[in-house]
């Protein structure tokens, strides 16, 4: 399994990667795992309001639904729209397949580096 | 197997209808008429009548061997159900005629009624709603309407347990309400000090099944409707369920507001493949005043909720289900449902030699096996095995639900099976235990014995094609 | 007794020793003993198959049926070839359950398939699901799928069925959100009131074709006014008048809806009926209910499945958009059948003779005294008259020559006629009511 160390993780399966203005949230390799093949994707729209520990998307899989939680408060600039026509990109390549850039950064729920990601996962 | 559109040529065609004798009027200007025939068939009667009987082979009903299928009572669904509503008295009536024309029918509606009412121990009822989900939406519709009436605008919260079907938040939803899940406690009914942190005067109501889901009767169930009470709340009685207590316990009796019942399951009338269900609503006598009625067909009434779909129900499903009812009347239905638990616990008793069940316990119509040590240490998950089981002849047992149970499969033999069939699914359940402790891998290549294997599900919902498409 | 259990009360008491038990009593060790009951249930003991045939025969016999039917308003009379009732009583399809187990199920499922391609043909539409419950709440469930978190208000035609408008009323109840009236003008909506009520936060317009009064609503136009308002327009129309009339498609609707009972199913006091609905592609993931999807299986054999099962209430429980679960199954299948069986030509040639000899009859009726068309303009097969007599007077006395007559609305008559009635069966009618009014 994967653990980038440029990435910051959530409890709930979510990865952030920073530009210092903007950020990219997606889902972990382990989150895609779980989640199995996924099938469709509900992306929210540009111009929404996120708030940290919220759903902003969920996934689907055959059997399942699974909201995706924002780590952090904001507004969105930018949907990666071309998962809604392959959502099999974020099994494939979970880290390189973004959701949402978020802007307008007010709050962030506490996060973990790739290492305490790992432990994380252990112990559950 | 060839779609119906891969059948026929050009210009087949069964005449059914004569040629016209009137006049013919003038039809609308060519803006107004469609601008192109619809591809249907075009076929000959023979070549329609081969084609359904090719589709009746590759499915398996009730009538072809054992069902199981946990939450769904797949009863024997009587021929004399079916004899009895063919009557062109009863399946020529228009549901608009004159009132005195139609005295058979609200005489079936009537008479259906108040039989219901007895056996779940409610007050009034309506049989309008098609289908469970349709009168549990309907159901909450009538408590919505109790604490509208009353001035209580802050009843917006309705309480259901994680075990509940997913219809029922889901029709909580529909209704206007937010949903508060509470656990199950680990024995699998409801977790109490939950259930006391939920209520309060923000709790429209409570939906709960007892038995519940997991095939177990809450033995808190009193104390459970009087807490939902205390707070202001009304308890809705899923009645999915019923064919466990029939003649035995009572919604009414155990603290219920309001009910609805499934016909197509404890009632008798077939499953159609998916329908037509019918899904009436009881409620006690302080709600009776918001019951739905037919605005084309019935008079007005003031505080009703209004109607959840057109006319009276599904009438033809009622009939059947009445004569369901007379037929077993009071003894037979008490007799149903203590045979129902007893062809449970005894085919449970005999599974769980094989499987763990999730609770071990005596459980009511139905239980519970759970595959998770299985899936951790063979691999082998509940699908699996659920595929495995067709190879043996009998439908599957229902798989995943509840959502409390991991790996579940839910087994509900209902009380219309003799005991060479249970000892045969007992069977089964032992060869399938047997193939996974010497060749596991076998089981993911299950069913072997039917005209296709596991469809890719995957693709079927990445790239959905839902309809035939002609080539051009 | 017929209660269909086969184990004789000796085989139950070996099975209660064989899990250790000895009365049926010890398996309900949980329920209190307060709300046991002691005493049978208060309704009759069972009866013999005989008896029971005997007993709900009699309750029929107590119904009148009438040979000749001309009152539609929701439920029709059509011809319905015996090869559909034949082909729905095979006890495999009425039997078996929900085909979640695709395997065993590839009949029904192909069915249904068939069943949703055939909907978009007659429709002109996208996607079709497996059916609703009725025309009425199809009709809801598509107000429903228009919301959206800017646009939730709902608008619909006073010209529709009242059944529809009471049950799209109350499903807006149940969701708190505003449901607007359209109301008519001369028979059919009136445009400019429509047009005035839009606004952005119209979720949808619902317009009825024909209409309850039997008209041709300006479809196209009032479709173009409410998609300029940013809303979607939802047609509810009549199966059988799509073997002629322009279809949904052709009007621009996006979603199309209606009532399949005209499409073999007969009257039945109202049901069961049958609920189709079918959409642009764009609203593919927003339908309710089930849907049938095709895909392969691990061989490479066409194989078809249940499919975007995530949108149902089993998977996103309270976060669904619809509850519905069981939908009408049997139905679809037996207007499959029907509409396989008349075919494209069948189909026309019952929308044509309706058309016919519904404005026969209409002409004919027009010439006795104080018979009028109500509203002018294009019908199918239904339209509203004036009466000069009480028209109770008249339905009853129609009603003794076994004949069921138009629907009284108002102290006038909404006529109905379908392809069963033949031209002299109709002129038969026309003698009887010139014979009423006479007197």
């Amino acid at each position: 399994m994967d653990y980038p160390q440029d990435l910051r993780y959530t409890k709930t399966h979510e990865w952030l990667k920073e530009d210092g203005v903007t950020v990219l949230v997606g889902l972990t390799d382990f989150a895609q795992k779980e989640l199995g093949d996924l099938v469709f994707i509900n992306v929210p729209f540009e111009g929404d309001a996120v708030t940290a520990g919220t759903s902003f998307a969920d996934v689907e899989s055959v059997k399942a639904v699974s909201e995706v939680i924002s780590p952090v408060s904001g507004t969105i600039i930018e949907v990666n729209e071309t998962l809604v026509d392959k959502p099999e990109k974020i099994n494939q390549e979970p880290y390189a397949a973004w959701i949402v850039r978020v802007g307008d950064i007010s709050q962030r729920e506490a996060l973990l580096s790739a290492e305490e990601y790992e432990a994380f996962i252990r112990e559950a | 197997m060839k779609l119906i559109f891969e059948i026929g040529a050009p210009g087949r065609e069964t005449r059914y209808l004569p040629e016209c004798d009137v006049p013919q009027a003038e039809l609308p200007a060519s803006s107004k008429l469609r601008k192109q025939a619809p591809k249907l068939p075009e076929l000959t009667e023979v070549e329609l009548s081969r084609h359904y009987t090719r589709l009746a082979k590759q499915t398996f009903g009730v009538n072809s061997g054992f069902y199981p299928l946990g939450s769904c009572t797949m009863k024997y669904n009587p021929r004399i159900n079916e004899a009895v509503a063919a009557n062109p008295q009863f399946s020529a009536i228009h549901p608009l005629q004159p009132k005195e024309t139609v005295r058979g029918c609200e005489e079936v509606l009537k008479t259906a009624e108040e039989l219901l009412c007895q056996v779940t121990g409610m007050d009034a009822m309506t049989l309008q709603p098609a289908a469970g989900a349709h009168g549990e939406y309907a159901g909450l519709l009538l408590i919505k309407k109790y604490h509208a009436l009353r001035g209580d605008a802050k009843r917006t919260k309705i309480i259901v347990p994680d075990s509940a079907h997913g219809t029922n938040p889901a029709s909580a939803s529909m209704a206007g309400f937010s949903v508060i899940n509470i656990s199950s406690a680990a024995n699998g009914c409801v977790d109490m000090e939950a259930l006391k942190a939920a209520c309060g005067d923000e709790v429209a109501g409570l939906m709960l099944t007892n038995p519940n889901t997991v095939g177990l009767f809450d033995p808190n169930i009193l104390e459970i409707t009087q807490l939902v009470h205390a707070c202001g709340g009304l308890c809705y009685y899923d009645g999915a369920n019923l064919n466990a207590i029939m003649g035995r316990v009572r919604p009414g009796d155990m603290g219920f507001d309001v009910v609805h019942l499934n016909l197509h399951k404890t009632f008798s009338t077939p499953h159609g493949g998916g329908g037509p269900g019918s899904g009436p609503i009881g409620c006690k006598t302080f709600l009776s005043g918001y019951l739905p009625y037919s605005k084309s067909g019935e008079k007005s009434i003031a505080e009703s909720i209004g109607q959840v779909r057109s006319f009276y129900g599904n009438f033809g499903i009622v009939v059947r289900a009445l004569t369901y009812i007379l037929t077993l009347g009071s003894d037979g239905l008490k007799d149903a449902s203590e045979t129902a638990v007893l062809n449970a616990n005894y085919l449970m008793h005999q599974v769980k030699q094989f499987f763990p069940v999730a609770y071990n316990h005596v459980c009511m119509h139905e239980f519970v096996l759970t595959l998770e040590q299985t899936k951790k240490e063979k691999g082998v998950s509940a699908l699996d095995v659920a595929k495995g089981l067709i190879d043996y002849g009998m439908h599957p047992p229902t798989m995943y639900f509840p959502m409390i149970v991991h790996e579940a499969l839910m087994l509900e033999p209902t009380e219309t099976e003799n005991r060479e069939t249970l000892d045969q699914a007992a069977e089964a359940f032992k060869a399938i235990k047997a193939k996974i402790d010497m060749d596991p891998a076998q089981l993911h290549l299950c069913p072997t014995t039917t005209p296709i294997g596991r469809p890719d599900e995957v693709a079927a919902a990445r790239t959905p094609v839902l309809r035939f498409t002609p080539a051009k | 007794m017929g209660s269909y259990i086969p184990s004789t009360a000796d085989e139950r008491q070996e099975m209660l020793k064989a899990i250790g038990l000895t009365a049926i009593d010890e398996l309900y060790q949980d329920v209190p003993e307060s709300v046991m009951l002691k005493s049978p249930l208060n309704i009759p003991k069972g009866l013999s198959e005989m008896e029971v045939r005997a007993k709900m025969n009699a309750m029929a016999a107590k119904n009148v049926v009438f040979p000749v039917v001309l009152r539609g308003a929701g439920a029709y009379d059509h011809y319905i070839p015996a090869i559909v009732g034949s082909v729905t009583s095979k006890e495999e399809f009425s039997t078996t359950y929900t085909p979640y187990q695709a395997e065993i199920s590839q009949g029904i499922l192909q069915s249904i398939f068939e069943f949703q391609t055939m909907v978009c043909e007659m429709t002109g539409m996208d996607v079709s699901n497996a059916s609703l419950y009725d025309g009425a709440s199809a009709a809801a469930e598509a107000a429903m799928m228009c919301l959206d978190r800017r646009r939730n208000a709902v608008h619909v035609a006073a010209t529709a069925h009242p059944d529809v408008i009471e049950t799209i009323r109350t499903y807006c109840w149940g969701r708190d959100i505003p449901f607007v009236l359209i109301p008519a003008k001369e028979g059919r909506v009136d445009a400019s009131a429509l047009h005035n009520s839009l606004n952005d936060k119209t979720a949808c317009f619902y317009l009825q074709q024909p209409n309850f009064y039997g008209l041709l609503e300006e479809a196209e136009e009032l479709i173009k006014s409410v998609h300029a308002a940013g809303a979607k327009a939802i047609m509810g129309v009549n199966p059988i008048s799509l073997g002629i009339l322009a279809t949904p498609a052709d009007c621009g609707a996006d979603i199309a809806v209606g009532e399949g009972q005209p499409l073999g199913l007969p009257l039945s006091f109202g049901g069961p009926y049958l609920g189709f609905m079918a959409a642009k592609k764009e609203l593919t993931r927003s339908l309710p209910g089930r849907i049938v999807g095709e895909t392969k299986d691990t061989k490479g054999n066409r194989a078809f499945v249940l499919t975007l099962q995530a949108r149902e209430q089993h998977i996103r429980r309270e976060k669904a958009g619809s509850n519905v679960c069981s939908n009408q199954a049997l139905c679809a299948m037996t207007a499959a059948v029907y509409m396989a069986s008349m075919g494209p030509q069948g189909i026309r040639q019952a929308a044509e003779l309706c058309y016919h000899k519904a404005h026969y009859f209409a002409a004919q009726l027009q010439q006795i005294s104080g018979f009028r068309l109500v509203y002018k303009g294009d019908f199918f097969h239904e339209f509203l008259t004036s009466c000069p007599i009480d028209p109770i007077k008249l339905e009853k006395a129609l009603m003794d020559k076994n004949i069921l007559p138009g629907l009284i609305v108002d102290k006038q008559i909404l006529w109905c006629v379908t392809e069963k009635q033949s031209k002299a069966t109709l002129d038969v009618t026309i003698q009887s009511i010139k014979e009423v009014c006479a007197q």
